[in-house]
């Protein structure tokens, strides 16, 4: 005892870091609910794959929101300034959390469904979709612990305030996004579409991140500054704004970035990823992936870069405009709901970048809404499809919600309001979240970027009014024994009735069990009407997540 | 809670309500089947009795006590703070009539879709539902005194027809379905275009005044914009306007919106939304953009005479019955405008009553035109009626009622409407009230022709004449008695709306007075009476 005593004293006196765990509790308790949901996917029990792992990755994130509401009155660096805890930081997280919660949900199934499913499907013997339904279970832990990581390296982009970090949470975000993606293990195409997916994610997701490293690296070169202050710090004293090498690093970022939140010309990945990807999957990368990357454009843009707007501002703000006519104009011929829905998210993007281009408080703010809006709608739009996926043999062709109206109203209502919206109509919370883009983009004096929003809202009217045609005033195809689903699908936009008297199964048995899918549909139908009404609590939420910036 | 807004919504809550409660008991089909007709009757009934009540109690120019209090029954809630957006509706001499004549086509619209024979209502719930959110969107566009909160029920009001057309439309589901989606997207895309101009209005004027953002309609008008935004603002707002209305080369949806909408559904689209663009102009145009109003003033007089000359040109040509009341509407919705933006008092006013008279007049010609088709077999077509008349005098008599008030017959308050059109039209741009004048003559030719084609003449192949069962007279008797009582009455009406529409063209006389004084006597497009020219410009 004694003689170790003289080393321990040692060790006691040894200068250690102030970690602040408080900080930090939000994303320890994503990272340790990772690795403990990947331990719990590993007992061979059915329930507690299907059952216990799920449960298991909510109450991760329920701790994640509780925590990060625990911290909602602080405003600090820490990690010697690498991490960000502020307003911003903290309401994206809980969008983060409710996303990630949305996700667990829709990919939850209960025994019921599944039993109906193989019931249900086609091809193969009875038997061996029973088999193959049971090995694709022996992936829930892992697949909960890479979303679970996924989310964690979101909410470290979003806090991230140094480049290092910055590029570590994209990473962390993005490889886990690129498995899951490829996850779809049942037989035939679907499990082809989503390797598909995953491969083409990686490959394209790694050059915009290459990308985006070289931009920041010549950031770096050009400033000798990681942390984002001191990026702005060397900007502004050392008079950098016509700097060719730090223009050329902030072109390559903004390129880099753009890849990671689809922001047109760099799009292009979007469409097939998300069609290939399983539906729950779809709809994180639809409305995490978007938080993350709009709050690190936010961040990264207003924070470091503030000093130069004038340089990147009309360059980003021509990418918006090129983003909103691309992505409505893509979504035009659409058959695939959800190669509709990833267009739109195209546009939506492009929307909300009118918010980083102003570079006020008034232009974050009206961001951080706009994705909060957002995810209500995309996540009562996503879950109808998923519920109709399960449903029906149609997949997510428009077919599958055709008829919606009379046959499900349940699933018709969140829909319609989603589609609405989407558009931008009054009475839903699009309409305000619009508006308060408009709003940034008018008064930081880009009344031309609000006219090419209302523009994009006129197209994306052409492809949002005929789902909701079809919900309502299409008859529901005839039922058959067997899925047609691998014919020709009729174009969203006009649609094609002689197509719809064909048409797929409505699995009856299958609605079963689909209480969760059918909840999440309706709290986010329900929150988009609400919010459309009494948008106060949203700009409470908003009120200072600019607030941190200090640039203001 | 506020009164305003108990008339706002009482319809769209018992709308709510019917939809509710038939979905509930799902054995009793009757019920099902009466239940939402019922609380759609009792919604528009009680909003159209406020109505009546706030038009009553109206305080006519001479009985107000201060110039200033123009605003009654205000409510002004706080909606949105961090955009200075507010639940501020109140009433004045400009909608205090539209929204009488609006409670009073709905509530017969409703009747009319109670009354309908023939196959049931597929759904009633729901279409009673959309009915009165319609409902409720079109009073509280009405109602509305802030700029984002107009906007708002502006868009809104659309949705609904959207669902009415696609749903419970006629002819086949897929040109149906286009018909729908070329329809909402022509007139949203007017009224989007509105919205980025409203947002830029607000936000422009906080900035060019440096005050807080506030879109209420008061502070709006004090804070007058320059005149380069005015401009481009204006356009917007007039592309909304005149899509709604619709005006001559915006109006291409109508034909096919015309033909696809429900006849009880089209009733209400082309009486009362109509009147909402037209309502805009007077009421958010004049008085906030008054610089960029006298600035367009001749291209708005120009699509006016262009709108009144080519609906009237069209309107003679039809065969199809709807589509005369759909081109003769375009045509009456120029004399409205031009009666705007004469930019007189006079003319204000007439185009106020004209709204008014409008609404009333178009809702039941378009359900005789219903009545018609029941005799003919289906047909909308004027060249398979004919001598209807001969078996049904009581209908012939109503018809002739509509028909002569639509032509403006001396003695109708139609007639009132358009004498005081052009009379503000003549004193500011003489040229142009004499080719208005043409419109007034073309009117008697397709109204009376509409008329003589149906009820007389030979008696077509396919017609079976009867007269109006008293399902149909309930829908029919109270517009009539509106009509009626307008002709014997206008004064009321138009004591009503005097100081407000003076108000409403008061800023842009101010700056039309100023060109005109600057352009003294070298415009042959103007007139002024000798006795003005002697003293110079009155103002």
């Amino acid at each position: 005892m004694s003689k170790l005593s003289p080393t321990l004293l040692a060790a006691a006196s040894l200068p250690h870091p102030h970690i602040d765990f408080a900080a930090l509790s939000p994303l320890i308790a994503l990272l340790g609910g990772a690795v403990i949901v990947l331990m719990a996917g590993l007992p061979r029990s059915q329930t507690i794959r299907r059952h216990g792992v799920p449960l298991l990755s909510l109450v991760a994130l329920g701790a994640t929101a509780g925590l990060t509401i625990w911290q909602w009155q602080d405003e600090k660096s820490i990690v010697s300034g690498a991490l960000r805890i502020d307003r911003l930081a903290l309401v994206l997280n809980l969008l983060l959390a409710a996303a990630g919660a949305v996700t667990v949900l829709l990919a939850w199934r209960s025994g019921r469904e599944d039993s109906a499913q193989i019931a249900a499907g086609e091809g193969d013997s009875l038997e061996e979709r029973r088999v193959e339904r049971i090995a694709q279970q022996r992936w829930s832990g892992e697949l909960h612990a890479l979303l679970l990581s996924s989310i964690a390296g979101m909410a470290l982009l979003v806090a991230a305030q140094n480049i290092v970090l910055l590029f570590l949470g994209l990473e962390l975000l993005s490889i886990p996004l690129y498995v899951m993606c490829a996850s779809d293990r049942s037989r035939g195409r679907r499990r082809e579409h989503s390797l598909e997916s995953g491969l083409k994610y990686l490959i394209i997701g790694s050059v915009g991140s290459a990308t985006l490293l070289y931009g920041l690296a010549l950031i770096y070169g050009a400033t000798g500054a990681t942390s984002f202050t001191g990026i702005a710090h060397a900007i502004a004293s050392h008079g950098l704004s016509g700097n060719v090498m730090l223009l050329f690093g902030v072109t390559l970022a903004i390129a880099g970035f753009c890849f990671k939140s689809s922001v047109a010309p760099f799009h292009q990945w979007t469409p097939d990823v998300y069609e290939g990807a399983p539906t729950p999957i779809t709809t994180f990368m639809a409305i995490a992936t978007k938080v993350a990357a709009l709050g690190a454009f936010l961040r990264f843009f207003d924070v470091a870069l503030i000093e130069v707007n004038s340089d990147w501002g009309p360059a980003i703000a021509t990418l918006a405009a090129i983003t909103i006519v691309v992505g409505n104009v893509g979504a035009l011929t659409q058959s695939s709901l959800k190669r509709m829905l990833a267009y739109s998210s195209v546009a939506q993007a492009g929307y909300m970048l009118a918010g980083v281009v102003v570079a006020s408080a008034l232009g974050v703010k009206a961001t951080v809404f706009y994705l909060a809006v957002y995810l209500c709608m995309n996540t009562a739009a996503f879950a109808v499809i998923v519920a109709r996926e399960r449903e029906t043999g149609l997949g997510d062709s428009i077919q599958a919600v055709t008829g919606l109206g009379r046959q499900r109203p349940w699933l018709a209502w969140p829909l319609t309001l989603s589609m609405l919206g989407l558009a931008g109509i009054p009475a839903t919370a699009g309409f305000v979240g619009k508006f308060y883009l408009i709003d940034a983009a008018v008064s930081g004096g880009y009344t031309w970027l609000g006219v090419v929003i209302v523009i994009g809202s006129m197209i994306s009217l052409a492809y949002y009014l005929p789902v909701i045609a079809a919900i309502w005033m299409r008859e529901a195809p005839a039922i058959e024994p067997t899925p047609a689903a691998q014919g020709p699908l009729p174009a969203i936009a006009g649609g094609s009735p002689e197509l719809d008297e064909v048409g797929g199964a409505t699995n009856l048995s299958a609605r079963a069990g689909q209480g969760r899918v059918v909840l999440v549909a309706l709290l986010g139908g329900a929150a988009t009407l609400f919010f459309g009404i009494v948008p106060q609590p949203l700009f409470d939420l908003v009120q200072h997540v600019g607030r941190g910036f200090g640039l203001f | 809670m506020p009164a305003l807004s108990i008339l706002i919504w009482v319809p769209a809550a018992c709308g709510l309500l019917g939809a509710l409660l038939s979905g509930v008991p799902r054995s009793a089909s009757g019920l099902r089947r009466t239940l939402p007709a019922t609380f759609a009757l009792i919604g528009s009934l009680a909003a159209f009795g406020l109505a009546i009540g706030y038009i009553v109690e109206y305080k006519t120019g001479s009985q107000a006590s201060t110039v200033t209090q123009t605003l009654h029954h205000v409510t002004n809630v706080t909606w949105i703070a961090s955009l200075g957006i507010h639940y501020k509706l109140g009433i004045d001499g400009l909608n205090v009539l539209l929204i009488g004549m609006s409670t009073l086509v709905f509530a017969t619209a409703i009747l009319a879709s109670v009354a309908r024979s023939g196959e049931p209502l597929e759904r009633p719930g729901l279409y009673y539902l959309f009915l009165m959110i319609a409902e409720s969107a079109v009073l509280g566009a009405f109602l509305a005194q802030d700029l984002a909160l107009f906007v708002a029920f502006f868009d809104l009001m659309l949705i609904p027809f959207y669902f009415l057309t696609g749903m419970w439309g006629r002819g086949e589901r897929r040109q149906r379905i286009g018909a729908t989606i070329k329809l909402v997207i022509y007139t949203l895309v007017g009224s989007l275009l509105m919205l980025a101009a409203a947002i830029a209005t607000g936000v422009l004027a906080a900035q060019q005044h440096g005050t807080h953002l506030n879109f209420a309609l008061s502070a709006l008008q004090t804070l007058r914009l320059s005149k380069g935004s005015q401009e481009w603002i204006f356009i917007f707002f007039a592309a909304a306007f005149l899509v709604k209305m619709p005006a001559f080369p915006l109006h291409g949806w109508m034909p096919d919106g015309y033909r696809a909408m429900p006849i009880e559904v089209l009733m209400i689209f082309s009486g009362v939304l109509s009147k909402v663009g037209a309502y805009g102009f007077l009421a958010i145009v004049l008085p906030l953009f008054p610089q960029a109003s006298v600035h367009f003033q001749m291209l708005m007089l120009l699509i006016a005479l262009a709108s009144i000359l080519y609906g009237s040109a069209i309107a003679f040509r039809q065969t199809d019955a709807r589509l005369i009341a759909g081109y003769s509407s375009i045509a009456q919705l120029g004399f409205i405008t031009l009666g705007i933006f004469s930019l007189q008092q006079q003319g204000a006013e007439g185009a106020l009553l004209q709204m008014v008279n409008h609404g009333l007049v178009v809702a039941p010609l378009l359900f005789i035109v219903l009545l018609l088709s029941r005799r003919t077999g289906g047909s909308e077509d004027i060249r398979d009626m004919g001598g209807v008349a001969f078996r049904a005098p009581v209908l012939a008599t109503i018809f002739l009622i509509v028909a002569l008030a639509t032509l403006a017959m001396p003695g109708s308050a139609n007639f009132v409407g358009e004498f005081l059109i052009l009379l503000g039209v003549f004193k500011a741009k003489l040229a142009i009230a004499i080719i208005g004048f043409a419109g007034v003559v073309a009117a008697s030719v397709y109204a009376l022709r509409l008329f003589i084609r149906s009820m007389h003449n030979r008696k077509g192949a396919k017609v079976d004449s009867h007269d109006i069962s008293w399902r149909d007279g309930i829908v029919l008797v109270p517009l009539v008695a509106a009509i009626l009582f307008l002709a014997l009455y206008p004064q009321p009406a138009l004591k009503r709306s005097e100081r407000s529409t003076s108000a409403a063209v008061a800023e842009a006389q101010v700056f039309d007075a100023k060109t005109i004084a600057s352009v003294q006597g070298s415009g042959w497009t103007s007139y002024k009476p000798i006795a003005d020219q002697k003293t110079g410009p009155s103002r």
